[in-house]
């Protein structure tokens, strides 16, 4: 039997002014807030934990267990943090939905707050999504008019407060400790670990770091309960995910499906490949995550298959390119990025994005050596798992992956450049007009 | 004394017992490299391996910093029982700066693990990349822990031929600090520093990826307050001009030549130099130093590690002040003044020979009429123990006379009373590890970050890593005590005593008697309480009553061992107080004469008084600076007056214009000696250059021979012997001082009180010939009270002229949160030496008015 959609956080995304609080109402928002605030704060966090929510941030680690991992109340403050920073090449998620349905991030940060014994909650926004970042405003107001923030809410007690703070242009900041520092106001560069959050995190007080999408997704289990959330996905990815496809795809968008979907099902949906072409390679998570390609097609879309398969199911931005595409060319690309947004603290990440930039920039203009292809290889090697944090390592998947699959393209760097051997007016969906020269045909 | 020990008993200054192992807490055993080793709980795996004799090669990590885990130079492989308690291997090569070795580990390094040998070749060829390959040029080449590890854990060859990043060079952080970035791997030891350990954030990693650098702080950012160099600097975080006593030691710990001073900047090759190991002699807390020479020539000074005082870290005064040993205005031969009244060369035995004859004539005039009679001894603070020692006796048994004090400073008869009662003989009872334990500190008189940087370093640590209380008692909160969060406890000058009494009584002040009376507090007394009538007494009564430990630190390097070797007028060496015959009769008999003199001298203002009034026959004179006196100007007149005057000094000096025989001293690098510190610890040193000079205690050895005196001090093995032999005292002490609080002077319109003390760089004669350290001395400012400037009519920044009858000195105004009609004014900044210029002192009254805008500092 074919997958079929599961909307519940795009559900209401048709609707008329879909992101008011009304709008909300009328979908039936708010009652899993109500019924939170009716059962102890335990029984929440042991809900979220029996319905195996996993962290839709990309990592998926288990998002009640997290709440789990913060030491006994001392009588001081304990905080949540929303991890909404979205920066990585690819993902596309968590901005939609706080532009369609905000009220639902607003819903699950009351209800995680009310199980983790927050009073003072803050929301991390990508600086760059200006508009996402009134929207949220104004929600957050919305929800205060309604009394479902400040002292007492609903009448349970409950206090909560949500801050509302704009980062400013760095993708490190997605990375929670580094996310945690820039909070404080101080550089945005990752923390060294332990103390983890949990123990010691913002203000150096117990925090839970989460994404958009995770916290989400809790108003819809409380409602619905954990065994609603676990009849979707595979037992061990559970629930609902929004899966993110872009570029050479019929109808690009966000389609959400349980976990355990294959690409072969959403390509489908989406009208398949543009017409007249075919796939080439695909990212199952962003650009972080080692590329795919047409015959990983069937691959369940889940943790575990994905992961068995040697890529990671990320944040399922599923990234489309068909056969007019240079590889080369897409992974320099992607390389400049984690070079442009490396913080600098390590050596490998600072000095190898550096470094692999110049050597894929004399790939991709034919001018590489047959040497420079091992030196890649090497390269990546000497980056993955000796840098801080994750970002050295996802920078190199997307290189390592693609020499895998596709060789003989960076062989072809070593003397035809990439724009000679893939016309990028040829993979444009609209008029292209190239901002330089390019080195081959137009040259 | 430690070397040559030959004493039976305790020696006059005992070294400090070698500290017991601490008692180490739960062990946690485990593997490098396949050797077993159980190291205490918390252990990070580098530091383990390192006690195994297993270097990790490295460059973020710091023993004295907070890991950082940034260069990723010492990544080990690690295999951990896991919670099956099946040993696996962790997925990820782990930098060993950064873990705790745990129950079971096994770690393997590059000696023994391909997968990490690889990792550590890779993270040392990617920070090479970057890297110019100017070791020839760099001052670093030959020492840089970059070269030597890329020798050791790097490729032979690079696989880079792309384009290197690059800088514009250099960066002048400040007239002292330079920084060429392109030379950078980014370790943040620098910035670490400032960060964590001297407080004072001047320099700060900026932008990101390949484009992050060390950079400095732009005023147009950041906006402008507080105290400003001299010279030209960048800004720190806060937007002040960078302004570190101890920006020096940034350049020693940089693992590159990234940043270097400009002092030594392409002077000289590391494996050209010779290194001794020295003692700072800027100050009282006996920082270990290392003197690299080549061919007889001082080119720098490096912090010497000794974790029981300075750790790692000196100021940049005991680092960069060196040049002042060979100004070119060294004495190098006696002098002698002729007939025509001209100073000329003499022979040794020449000089020698007047200047006996002379002080003969000056204890026995021909002419009974006359009235000057008698010489005195006035031998500086900045002597090391056996030279201050041999003063003393050279003045008891030489000169017969008591006439003989140390103190070059303002003193008081209240203050030698606290020093022969609680200082003198009590060594290490108050020391630098006790800061680090201590609950609570009151300091009294004392700037710390000014006077004593080390105790300042050892209090911030502890203020950083375990909330010490610092409280002081001053007239206004400095930037070092801002920055050892402490609070202030105003005190116009001359009220401190009254303040003191007031804590147990005064509610205002409930918290600081809860505090002091809290177990290990500490009191630290500062020498300027010389200047408080009541002062020390009160200190002494705040003790007994908090039961707080109260310690004397003193600024200059000698000021400890003149207490100790009794070079004050009523105190013998070792506390042995001249009043007690018990205490004379031991003394005379160690140095075998019949008796020594039983009247207590006078002192230092006395014998300058006497001097002056014709009282006085001759004085002997130590590396002294008239200006420094409480009046230089009644100094210079007793100098004038005196019928005979023998200087020994090492450089040409006031007191060389108005002495009669000069002989020429070696400076602390051309002999060996031992400072001590305040704490009463000696701290011995070698002699780094070969030389001719000679120490204080030889060429008084010769003095007191050429009278027909026998000293005994001619090698510095002998003076060792006889400090060994002396011993310390348990007779009877001094009392404790009682003197009661004066009443404040009354304030009348105009004038106001002074408040004064040194700053760690200014006018001071052992930093001449040093400008790029002069540069980074903080600009004179005359501080007053908003009211005060009010009253006066000067604005912030406008000009204030602060006179006596004596004279003036007018510096721009900084008004500041402090007591009214009270004015502050460093003590010698160069070209506004207050004593000089104003013949006052903390406490003294002083005019105020508006200055002319054109005006600079004018005596």
């Amino acid at each position: 039997m074919a997958t079929t959609l599961t909307p519940v956080l795009t559900d209401t995304w048709d609707a008329d002014r879909s992101w008011t609080l009304a709008s909300y109402e009328d979908a039936g928002g708010y009652r899993g807030l109500r019924k939170a605030l009716s059962l102890p704060a335990a029984d929440v966090v042991t809900m979220v934990k029996d319905s195996g929510l996993r962290g839709r941030g990309g990592a998926g680690f288990p998002t009640g267990m997290k709440w789990g991992f913060l030491p006994a109340p001392d009588g001081g403050p304990r905080y949540l943090v929303v991890n909404a920073d979205e920066s990585e090449p690819g993902t596309c998620k968590d901005i939609p939905l706080m532009m369609a349905s905000p009220q639902h991030l607003i819903e699950g940060m009351i209800i995680t707050s009310y199980a983790i014994g927050c009073h003072h909650a803050f929301l991390y926004v990508r600086g760059e999504v200006l508009h996402v970042y009134r929207r949220l405003l104004k929600s957050i107001e919305e929800a205060r008019a309604k009394g479902y923030l400040g002292t007492d809410i609903l009448g349970s007690g409950f206090d909560l407060e949500i801050t509302l703070h704009a980062g400013a242009g760095a993708y490190i900041c997605g990375e929670e400790t580094a996310l945690l520092d820039s909070l404080e106001g101080l550089r945005g560069q990752p923390r060294l670990k332990p103390p983890f959050p949990a123990v010691a995190g913002l203000y150096a007080r117990p925090t839970v770091v989460n994404n958009v999408e995770s916290i989400a997704s809790v108003p819809g289990i409380v409602v619905g309960g954990s065994d609603w959330f676990k009849s979707m996905g595979t037992e061990k990815s559970t629930g609902h995910g929004l899966f993110s496809l872009s570029g050479h795809v019929t109808r690009p968008g966000q389609y959400e499906a349980p976990l355990g979907i294959t690409l072969r099902e959403l390509l489908e949906m989406a009208g398949g490949i543009r017409e007249g072409h075919e796939l080439k390679f695909w990212t199952p998570g962003g650009s972080s995550t080692p590329i795919f390609t047409a015959e990983h097609l069937d691959v369940p879309l889940d943790y575990e298959s994905v992961g068995a398969a040697g890529s990671m199911l990320g944040t399922r931005a599923l990234q489309i390119f068909d056969e007019t595409t240079s590889v080369v060319r897409a992974v320099t690309r992607w390389t400049e990025f984690y070079k442009h947004e490396s913080c600098g603290k390590c050596t490998p990440c600072r000095e190898g994005t550096y470094w692999l930039t110049q050597v894929l920039q004399r790939i991709e203009a034919g001018q590489g050596t047959l040497a420079d292809i091992d030196l890649l290889l090497d390269l990546c090697d000497n980056i993955l798992g000796k840098a801080f944090c994750a970002l050295g390592d996802g920078a190199t998947s997307p290189i390592t992956s693609a020499v895998q699959y596709f060789r003989e393209e960076f062989v072809a760097g070593t003397h035809t450049p990439a724009d000679v051997l893939f016309p990028p007016e040829n993979s444009s969906l609209f008029v292209y007009t190239p901002k330089h020269e390019l080195a081959g045909v137009h040259a | 004394m430690t070397i040559l020990s030959s004493g039976p008993t305790t020696s006059l200054v005992p070294a400090a017992p070698v500290a017991p192992v601490a008692p180490e807490g739960e062990l946690v055993t485990f593997t490098v490299d396949g050797i077993e080793t159980a190291v205490p709980k918390g252990t990070l795996v580098i530091r383990a391996a390192e006690q195994l004799g297993i270097q990790i090669p490295r460059f973020c990590d710091h023993p004295l910093l907070a890991p950082a885990g940034a260069c990723r130079q010492c990544l080990v492989e690690v295999w951990a029982p896991g919670r099956d308690g099946a040993l696996a291997k962790m997925p990820k090569p782990q930098a060993s700066c950064t873990l705790e070795a745990t129950p079971g580990m096994q770690v393997k390094t590059q000696h023994t693990s391909p997968e990490a040998d690889k990792a550590q070749h890779g993270v040392m060829e990617l920070l090479l990349i970057n890297h110019p390959l100017d070791c020839p040029v760099c001052d670093k080449g030959g020492e840089c822990p970059l070269q030597n590890q890329a020798m050791s854990n790097g490729r032979a060859s690079t696989r880079f031929v792309d384009v290197k990043r690059t800088f514009p060079k250099p960066i002048a952080i400040s007239t002292q600090i330079l920084l060429d970035r392109e030379r950078c791997i980014l370790c943040q030891r620098c910035t670490r520093f400032s960060e964590e350990i001297a407080g004072d954030v001047f320099i700060d990693l900026q932008k990101r990826g390949a484009n992050q650098q060390i950079g400095t702080f732009d005023t147009n950012v950041l906006g402008f307050a507080g105290e400003a160099p001299l010279g030209a600097s960048a800004e720190d975080t806060s937007g002040r001009p960078f302004a570190s006593y101890f920006s020096g030691n940034t350049v020693q710990i940089c693992p590159v030549g990234a940043l270097t001073s400009a002092a030594y900047r392409f002077r000289s090759r590391p494996f050209d130099l010779v290194s001794t190991p020295g003692i700072g002699e800027h100050d009282s807390q006996g920082s270990a130093i290392r003197i690299d020479h080549r061919r007889g020539v001082v080119l720098r000074r490096l912090a010497g590690e000794d974790p029981t005082v300075n750790q790692e870290w000196i100021t940049d005064k005991d680092r960069f002040a060196f040049t002042w040993q060979s100004a070119p205005d060294r004495i190098t031969t006696p002098l002698v003044r002729n007939a025509d009244g001209e100073l000329e060369p003499a022979s040794w035995v020449e000089a020698l020979d007047v200047a006996a004859a002379g002080l003969r004539a000056a204890q026995q005039p021909d002419d009974p009429r006359d009235t000057a009679i008698g010489v005195a001894v006035l031998p500086g603070g900045r002597l090391t123990l056996e030279d201050a020692y041999a003063y003393g006796k050279f003045a008891r048994v030489a000169l017969g006379t008591n006439d003989v004090d140390g103190r070059a400073r303002p003193h008081s008869a209240e203050e030698e009373t606290f020093l022969g009662h609680h200082v003198a003989g009590r060594t290490l009872q108050v020391t630098f590890a006790d800061l680090d334990r201590a609950p609570a500190v009151l300091l009294v008189g004392l700037e710390a970050e000014e006077e004593a940087g080390i105790a300042f370093l050892r209090l911030r640590d502890s203020v950083v890593s375990r909330k010490l209380r610092v409280l002081s008692v001053a007239a206004l909160a400095s930037r070092g005590l801002e920055r050892l969060s402490g609070t202030l406890l105003p005190a116009a000058p001359g009220t401190e005593a009254e303040v003191l009494d007031g804590i147990g009584t005064d509610p205002a002040l409930a918290e600081t008697a809860t505090l002091l009376g809290t177990a290990g507090a500490l009191v630290l007394v500062g020498e300027r309480l010389a200047g408080v009538s009541g002062g020390f007494s009160a200190a002494v009564r705040l003790a007994q009553r908090t039961g707080a430990r109260l310690a004397w630190v003193p600024r200059r390097v000698g000021e400890r061992s003149a207490v100790e070797a009794g070079l004050l007028p009523s105190l013998l060496p070792g506390g042995r107080p001249v009043a007690d015959s018990a205490a004379r009769v031991d003394l005379a008999a160690a140095w075998g004469v019949d008796h020594l003199p039983a009247e207590p001298g006078r002192s230092t203002t006395e014998i300058l008084a006497a001097a002056r009034a014709g009282q006085l026959g001759g004085l002997v004179v130590g590396g002294l600076e008239l200006a420094d006196l409480p009046d230089p100007a009644i100094a210079r007149e007793a100098l004038d007056r005196a019928t005979f005057v023998v200087s020994l000094e090492v450089r040409h000096s006031e007191v060389t214009d108005r002495a009669d025989v000069v002989l020429p001293v070696a400076p602390p690098t051309e002999k060996p000696g031992t400072f001590v510190t305040w704490e009463g610890r000696p701290r011995p040193f070698p002699q780094a250059l070969v030389s001719h000079s000679m120490a204080d205690h030889r060429v008084l050895d010769r003095l007191a021979d050429a009278l027909g005196v026998e000293l005994g001090l001619q090698t510095i093995g002998a003076v060792h012997d006889e400090l060994d032999q002396l011993g310390g005292w348990d007779g009877t002490r001094v009392g404790a001082p009682d003197v009661p609080a004066a009443e404040p002077p009354a304030v009348s319109p105009g004038t106001a009180v002074l408040a004064t003390w040194h700053q760690l760089l200014d006018g001071g004669r052992l930093q001449s010939g040093e400008p790029f350290l002069a540069g980074t001395a903080k600009r004179p400012v005359a501080r007053i009270s908003a009211g005060t400037a009010t009253a006066v009519g000067v604005e912030d920044g406008g000009s204030l002229t602060v006179s006596t009858d004596a004279g003036s000195l007018t510096l721009p105004a900084v008004v500041t949160e402090m007591p009214d009609h009270v004015v502050w004014l460093p003590t010698n900044a160069v070209g506004a030496g207050v004593r000089d210029a104003l013949h006052a002192d903390a406490g003294h009254l002083v005019r105020l008015a508006p200055g002319a805008r054109d005006l600079e500092a004018s005596a």
